[in-house]
């Protein structure tokens, strides 16, 4: 098993330094770091002076690649690549174009994110298998084909209408909650409870109709079909027999996102005023933060990868058919 | 002048590959047959019947020209307009340049906000503004509620008649098609027990005919979905969205299709240390968030822009430029999910003993690519691209509401979503524009799903086996 852990991590090498390069090619060889100075700078005659400056004071100012001019160690490690790409490898993240230290940010912010992160996840998951398995049990019935209408009618409007409606809705209309905001601690619930809903409400109609293609392919198995020859109920069959293995397609399912869960939620979290690392991403992308979207975009990887590893092992868990080789 | 943007170009590229194929399969059943399963469903017939009219509406506006100026200089050179206008905007010419001054409410004879009036006494006063075309064709204001009323009215009696005229016409031309007797037609129409599914097909005909004439006839008059913060008419941005839309949802599968396909089958096909660099290369894309990667490459391109201001000459090019370079950043991030279902596809076709058969004959790899590999993986395209086309139109909406989308200045969904945010903040609430974006965006999306499903169950063979 330990093994197999490390020869995972040994092949995800490659696919980070491929990611790594792609981020490096893209911010710094398509777009040289004047042009940014030249876009942050905000104006058209920018002085030289002042580009400079700006590209000195965030370390831009060192060749891209190879320093001639350092001695020894220097030529490669005094470069913008050693020092914004490989840096990252370590976790280094540097600081963000305006002065502030992302890694510490991300300490910070981390936790928001989780905190609606987790009760989303499940809260939808009971929410998405209780609607899944009321669908399966009246599979092929009216309210199973009107159930699956319904499911594309909901999975057909774009979550941003789900998101300003509930907000609209609860927030505004209802004063139930307050509209967007968070507080430490304890108090943060009242600012949690409208996102969580909203966020299961966007995502139930695709999930609800993926799910119940697994309950009915495990009630077309023979194992159901012998638990029903015994005389067992079928409200016991379902919840014994059929829920226990739909839920193998779908918990390996959301392992891959768990660890995908720290970034947060990009619209939902800004939308909401929740100071988490998605909000933060977008607040980077608007203000045009080079930085924070570089360190977002590897961090991201990083995260989907170690999913994928989770993945593999989850797998091996649930169902000892599967081995790792 | 006829102008011919980018994304125009491609449009009719694809609309030409559709047509050549449609000909190429009209004489083959092997082709035809599923997707004459496609619409014998019902749903699968009503969505056909809507997209078209979207895809319609997008084609119109695909048209694009120049106008030409009326006076000549001295030379006699003709001069041309420099703003690109498309066949659309002159059919919709009365929305266009019926603008307001600020917001005015769906149906509104008056303005959203107060003005100051200074009458002809000189006192100055604080109230609502009649609209300069909203309902201008109202001498009494009082006869509002019965003006839309006798629209209405006019509307379904009109809808009635064209619809019925339509629903005969038809009729008769299935008698005079099958030589069936006139009372059986309607007897196993009516029942729904043709081939085709009738029923639905004539309740979307009616739903189009009535929605389209009551537009025809309210919206020369009115502003039906009222107006926005600059007074221009929500129903014409709406339907200026459309295009967007569609060119998002096809568009980018054109374009990321080939690499897609080329790679997927290489993949699986040769193996070895092609399959090793090729799954290398997906599994780094796709390990990237797609959004951050997305929004990566758009802040690279706005800075590009921004430094090569010379490259485009209107405005309306630089929006077209952008919305095609969103179309291939789009592609980059989805292509890799085809690319594996291909792979694996071949892989599987790679080993079955009409592969094996053809390469103990000495049948070259080219060859066997395309004669035995690519027409059994058609169905797998054929499905991503119906599938994926929903999700685009979805992803661009939250990709200009992150302004990395689309360019500012440009029509789209997501555009209008994005400023209804403020709108529907501010008191009292301005909430049509995001009804309108919505109603538009949400009837495409749900029938571009129906129809995918459809898609789906003719031609997934596992599905089609189980029905």
């Amino acid at each position: 098993m330990i093994a197999y852990i490390i020869r995972r991590l040994l092949y995800a090498l490659p696919i980070l330094i491929g990611v790594n390069l792609i981020t490096f090619a893209l911010f710094f060889i398509v777009n040289p770091p004047d042009q940014m100075a030249r876009l942050h700078l905000g104006e058209r005659h920018v002085t030289q002076e002042a580009i400079d400056k700006w590209k000195e004071q965030r370390g831009y100012d060192r060749p891209l690649l190879f320093n001639t001019e350092a001695s020894g160690l220097g030529v490669i490690t005094d470069t913008i690549f050693y020092e914004k790409s490989i840096r990252l490898f370590i976790f280094d993240f540097g600081s963000s174009d305006n002065g502030r230290d992302i890694s510490y940010d991300i300490s910070q912010r981390m936790w928001p994110s989780l905190a609606i992160a987790v009760p989303s996840l499940i809260v939808s998951l009971a929410v998405n298998i209780f609607f899944a398995m009321l669908l399966a049990f009246f599979r092929g019935s009216y309210i199973d084909v009107w159930g699956v209408i319904m499911c594309v009618v909901l999975m057909s409007i774009s979550a941003l209408f789900y998101y300003i409606g509930g907000q609209f809705l609860v927030g505004k209309l209802l004063h139930l909650v307050p509209i967007s905001g968070y507080d430490t601690g304890f108090d943060a619930t009242k600012f949690i409870i409208l996102p969580v809903i909203v966020g299961v409400a966007a995502g139930i109609g695709a999930s609800t109709r993926w799910y119940r293609t697994f309950f009915l392919e495990e009630i077309a198995k023979d194992f159901v079909r012998t638990a029903r020859a015994k005389g067992l109920a079928e409200t016991r069959v379902l919840f014994r027999h059929v829920l226990k293995n739909a839920m193998i397609p779908i918990l390996t399912g959301i392992v891959v996102a768990l660890p995908l869960l720290f970034m947060g939620s990009l619209i939902l979290e800004s939308f909401f005023g929740i100071p988490g690392l998605g909000s933060y991403t977008i607040d980077a992308i608007n203000q045009q933060d080079f930085a924070i979207v570089r360190a977002m975009v590897f961090l991201g990887s990083v995260l989907y990868i170690v999913g994928l590893i989770l993945t593999d092992i989850s797998y091996t868990l649930v169902d000892p058919r599967v081995r790792l080789s | 002048m006829i102008e011919i943007l980018w994304t125009d170009a491609l449009i009719f590229l694809l609309v030409g590959t559709i047509v050549a194929f449609a000909i190429y399969a009209r004489s083959r059943e092997h082709l035809r047959a599923p997707w004459r399963q496609v619409i014998r469903k019902p749903l699968g017939m009503s969505a056909l019947v809507i997209l078209m009219l979207y895809v319609m509406i997008g084609l119109l506006d695909s048209l694009h020209f120049r106008s030409q100026l009326e006076q000549q200089n001295g030379n006699g050179e003709v001069q041309y307009s420099a703003t690109i206008e498309s066949v659309l905007d002159i059919l919709l010419d009365d929305l266009r340049s019926s603008t307001e001054k600020t917001y005015s409410a769906p149906f509104a004879l008056h303005q959203y906000n107060k003005e100051t009036i200074e009458d002809a006494q000189g006192t100055k006063r604080r109230e609502y503004p009649r609209l300069q075309h909203g309902g201008s064709h109202l001498e009494d204001p009082d006869r509002h509620p019965q003006d839309i009323a006798k629209r209405l009215v006019f509307t379904f009696i009109g809808g009635l008649v064209v619809w019925g005229l339509t629903v005969a016409f038809i009729v008769v031309l299935v008698v005079w098609k099958t030589g069936d007797s006139l009372k059986n037609v309607l007897r196993t129409m009516s029942r729904g027990e043709r081939d085709l599914p009738w029923r639905s097909l004539f309740a979307t005909l009616a739903f189009v005919v009535l929605v389209a004439l009551f537009l025809m006839n309210t919206a020369s008059v009115y502003h039906v979905f009222g107006t926005d913060k600059v007074g221009e008419d929500v129903l014409y941005q709406a339907i200026k969205s459309i295009r967007t839309g569609l060119v998002i949802g096809t568009l980018t599968t054109l374009i990321m299709l080939p690499f897609a396909v080329l790679l997927g089958i290489m993949a699986g096909y040769l193996k070895g240390w092609v399959d090793d660099v090729i799954q290398y290369i997906y599994t780094t894309l796709n390990s990237i968030p797609g959004v951050l990667l997305i929004a990566a490459a758009v802040l690279m391109m706005l800075v590009y822009m921004e430094t090569h201001p010379e490259l485009f000459g209107t405005g309306v090019e630089r929006s077209d430029f952008r919305l095609l370079f969103l179309c291939m950043i789009l592609g980059v991030t989805s292509w890799t999910g085809l690319c594996r279902l291909l792979r694996a596809e071949t892989l599987k076709l790679s080993e079955l003993e009409y592969v094996q058969a053809a390469e103990a004959l000495g049948v070259g790899r080219l060859k066997i690519i395309l004669r035995h590999i690519l027409p059994n993986v058609m169905h797998i395209i054929l499905i991503a691209v119906v599938m994926d086309f929903s999700g685009l139109v979805l992803a661009e909406a939250v990709l200009s509401y992150l302004n990395i989308g689309v360019d500012p200045t440009m029509y789209s969904w997501g555009n209008m979503i994005n400023s209804s945010r403020l709108e529907l903040a501010r008191e009292p609430i301005v909430w049509w524009a995001f009804l309108a974006a919505f109603i538009f965006m949400f009837m495409m999306v749900l029938s571009a799903n129906l129809f995918a499903d459809a898609v789906r169950d003719a031609f997934d063979p596992r599905l089609r086996e189980r029905a």
